[in-house]
């Protein structure tokens, strides 16, 4: 391993080994999207009205529900997935990339989490 | 890495290239799926955590994205509300359109030059069309 050229650090290091399963992971979640946001948004515009009961006790049904959730869990893997690549490509230097890191993996986990806790209150929670 | 930066070449960047469908809908891809990442899913979340929290958190949602009835700053969120509604709406067909042309791609198909400006062209037609056609569906009915 090399100080010198960009190739010369690297060389050596050997490969990561999960290349190919991010890639696969990404168009796996990419054709799950293209099944449950299509199905998310078309159950919206098919909603007789906004206000607060109509989407409620539709996104309390089981179905609507259900899909809700995978949404969250398949959305934000994939996003996940796109925003580690596009930062992989702009983020070069030591203590950006490793926050960058950090929260890359954090984050969409987080944040899913609370969407499926969103989705199971209103789906038992009654009111 | 602090002697990356060197004087040694580097790869030229988009003002170097001529511009073309397939470079134009491949930038599309990434900045739509950014977007739709931080601004689609936080809005989702905002909205069903709204919807979760309850009748008053719910008028407050559509208040400050789309009715902008009330205090004085909603009536601003509300305009922002919407455009980044049909903005997200777009860059979702939009993604959704390329995601497609890459699985396609994937499989060793659509690199014939001529095809691949056509599809890539498409994706565009396809997105403005769909956002339109998704908008004019849902604010035209009663």
């Amino acid at each position: 391993m090399g100080n010198g050229t960009s190739i010369g650090r690297v060389r050596g290091l050997g490969s990561s080994h999960s290349g190919t399963h991010h890639w696969l992971a990404s168009r796996l979640t990419a054709v799950g999207n293209l099944v449950l946001v299509p199905y998310i948004i078309i159950s919206l515009a098919l909603l007789p009205a906004y206000d607060f009961a109509t989407v409620h006790a539709w996104l309390a049904q089981p179905l609507a529900a259900t899909a809700m959730v995978l949404t969250f869990i398949n959305t934000f893997y994939h996003a996940r997935l796109g925003v580690q690549v596009m930062l992989e490509d702009y983020v070069h230097e030591a203590p950006g990339k490793l926050v960058a890191w950090v929260l890359v993996n954090f984050v969409p986990v987080a944040a899913a989490a609370y969407g499926i806790v969103s989705v199971i209150r209103i789906a038992l929670g009654g009111a | 890495m602090a002697q990356a930066r060197s004087n040694r070449p580097i790869s030229p960047h988009l003002q170097i290239w001529r511009w073309g469908p397939a470079m134009l809908v491949s930038i599309l891809h990434r900045i739509t799926g950014n977007g739709l990442a931080f601004a689609g899913l936080g809005l989702l979340l905002w909205w069903v955590g709204a919807v979760a929290g309850g009748e008053q958190s719910y008028q407050t949602f559509i208040t400050y994205v789309w009715t902008g009835n009330g205090a004085s700053p909603a009536w601003l969120t509300a305009i922002l509300g919407k455009m980044v509604l049909f903005g997200l709406t777009w860059a979702f067909f939009q993604h959704m359109a390329t995601g497609v042309r890459h699985l396609v791609l994937d499989i060793g198909a659509g690199y014939e030059l001529n095809a691949n400006a056509r599809w890539s062209i498409l994706t565009l037609v396809f997105s403005v069309a769909a956002t339109v056609l998704f908008w004019a569906f849902v604010l035209t009915r009663g």
